[in-house]
């Protein structure tokens, strides 16, 4: 009776099921992080390892995007500028846009796409040939192993790698600044420091974590979740960066309002 | 060859569905201190669900497992888990660890469940039984250099190094030829000598069966259909599924 009553519902009703439910399981997912996060064995070397993965890999590709954004943004923004005679303003403008919105975005967006896809693939493609479930019949409980250790790795990392593009970012624009306007670094960086605030730099760390903590959970959500064999393991990948991106921008956003509020307060 | 009175395993009226695929119609088994009971069946009936419901990867819809005197059902995680390590589950695909190397795996569940080891202790036990599966070779290699037998030995010593009670097998000839087959079916012979273990052995291949077998228990359509001997099962065999089994695997 119920499953010819589940086989006649319209298929929007159907698709608002499997999104309430893959939300609810989500939820738990989180919960469980959040429950377990806090209690031994703490996987110190896991966690070690997982940050070198994250943090040290990525360094190469956060170093070439990261001078490019600077360069790009920086030669983007003179034309304006220039039209009011305000190219000595552009340190200024430069740093405030990256540092409060570019380096923090750009980094996540990266880290989403190189890190997440990783960590959605390894732990799918753990879970599709039984590695997970040998973890939980030898009495080690997968999930602190797997998903609590990459998750705090990504959310110490990104705000790290976040700093690090924002230096990259700056030294990029120093260099067209110079070519073009002719300021020295020293003029340069003090321009910087002077437009820059506290709030600045306190609420892109605090969005990073956030950022890092989403890219980490959703990452091993999306693996852990996965079945189908190969073909899961690629959705897991996939889904893991498409989601993670999603969220990145909203959560963005959500900052966006909130450091507005404080500043303006 | 075995003690009739001691069961380490008791499957009663154990009912398994997925959706509306009922794959376990009320299952009773047991298996005796010391023997090799071989699950047979053919591919899909439920064989690897049924060992998976013992260790708790799945859980029962009806029924009662009791693994060792405690029944499944009631048992907290930490229960679970303490009585998980008295159950060597050896996977199909070997489920070895990709990112770690044959020591690393042999090593993990070892270092994780028993505290206050020495890394001479550790090195004993890990060398030792790689060169009880005949692979001391391989120590520092990574999974994704073995042969698909080897794997199979590793995935076996890496079950053996917390000393389980009981070993669950799951399809362990599968996918292999015929000379590994021999290979993997003596290792079980002799795990079950070396170790003092009790083990089921679930398979679609009669020659396993036979080699390794103390008893068989043939599962059809989500029961089983006949427990015994080999001959007892086959040469008596009056089901014309049974017998077609039989003639499958050893006419073909």
């Amino acid at each position: 009776m119920s499953e010819k009553s589940e086989n006649n519902k319209p298929v929007l009703t159907k698709k608002l099921d499997k999104f309430l439910t893959g939300l609810a399981n989500a939820f738990r997912f989180v919960k469980r992080f959040f429950s377990e996060v806090w209690f031994p064995p703490y996987e110190f070397k896991e966690i070690l390892r997982q940050c070198y993965e994250i943090g040290y890999r990525s360094l190469p590709l956060i170093s070439l995007t990261g001078f490019i954004v600077g360069i790009v943004f920086t030669n983007q923004s003179r034309p304006s500028l220039s039209e009011f005679g305000a190219t000595s303003w552009l340190p200024a403008l430069i740093s405030i846009a990256i540092i409060r919105a570019m380096g923090p975005l750009v980094t996540a967006l990266i880290a989403a796409g190189k890190v997440g896809s990783s960590i959605g693939a390894e732990i799918g493609s753990m879970k599709v040939t039984e590695q997970i479930d040998a973890m939980e019949v030898s009495a080690i409980n997968p999930f602190k192993y797997l998903v609590v250790s990459r998750t705090i790795a990504t959310t110490l990392m990104i705000p790290i790698l976040v700093l690090y593009t924002d230096f990259v970012a700056l030294i990029g624009s120093f260099i067209n600044v110079n070519q073009n306007e002719l300021v020295s670094l020293s003029t340069f960086f003090v321009q910087v420091f002077e437009a820059v605030s506290f709030l600045d730099v306190f609420s892109s760390l605090i969005k990073s974590l956030v950022f890092g903590f989403t890219i980490g959970i959703v990452g091993c959500y999306k693996g852990y979740n996965s079945s189908n064999g190969t073909e899961g393991v690629g959705k897991a990948a996939n889904a893991s960066v498409v989601m993670s991106m999603f969220l990145i921008f909203i959560e963005e956003l959500l900052a966006l309002q909130i450091v507005n509020a404080i500043r303006y307060a | 060859m075995h003690s009739e009175d001691e069961k380490v395993v008791e499957i009663r009226g154990v009912k398994k569905s997925f959706d509306e695929n009922h794959v376990l119609r009320g299952v009773d088994l047991d298996l005796h201190k010391g023997e090799n009971l071989v699950v047979l069946g053919k591919s899909g009936t439920g064989k690897s669900v049924l060992i998976k419901l013992m260790v708790g990867l799945l859980k029962q819809d009806e029924g009662t497992i009791t693994i060792l005197g405690k029944n499944t059902n009631n048992l907290k995680l930490k229960e679970l888990n303490k009585l998980r390590l008295k159950i060597g589950f050896a996977f199909q695909a070997s489920a070895l660890y990709d990112s770690m190397t044959v020591r690393e795996n042999l090593e993990f569940p070892l270092v994780r469940n028993v505290k206050n080891l020495t890394r001479k202790e550790i090195n004993k036990k890990v060398e030792g039984l790689l060169d009880s599966v005949g692979l001391p070779k391989t120590i520092n290699q990574m999974p994704a250099e073995l042969s698909g037998g080897q794997k199979k030995r590793i995935g076996i010593a890496r079950t053996l190094i917390l000393e389980p009670e009981i070993m669950l097998y799951d399809e362990p000839t599968a996918g292999l030829d015929p000379t590994t087959c021999i290979d993997i079916n003596n290792l079980i012979n002799q795990v079950k000598e070396e170790y003092n273990t009790s083990s089921i052995v679930i398979t679609h291949d009669l020659t396993c069966a036979k080699v390794t077998g103390d008893r068989m228990a043939v599962l059809i359509d989500g029961q089983f259909q006949a427990v015994g001997t080999f001959e007892e099962v086959f040469a008596q065999a009056t089901n014309p599924r049974i017998k077609s089994f039989y003639d499958y695997n050893f006419i073909q």
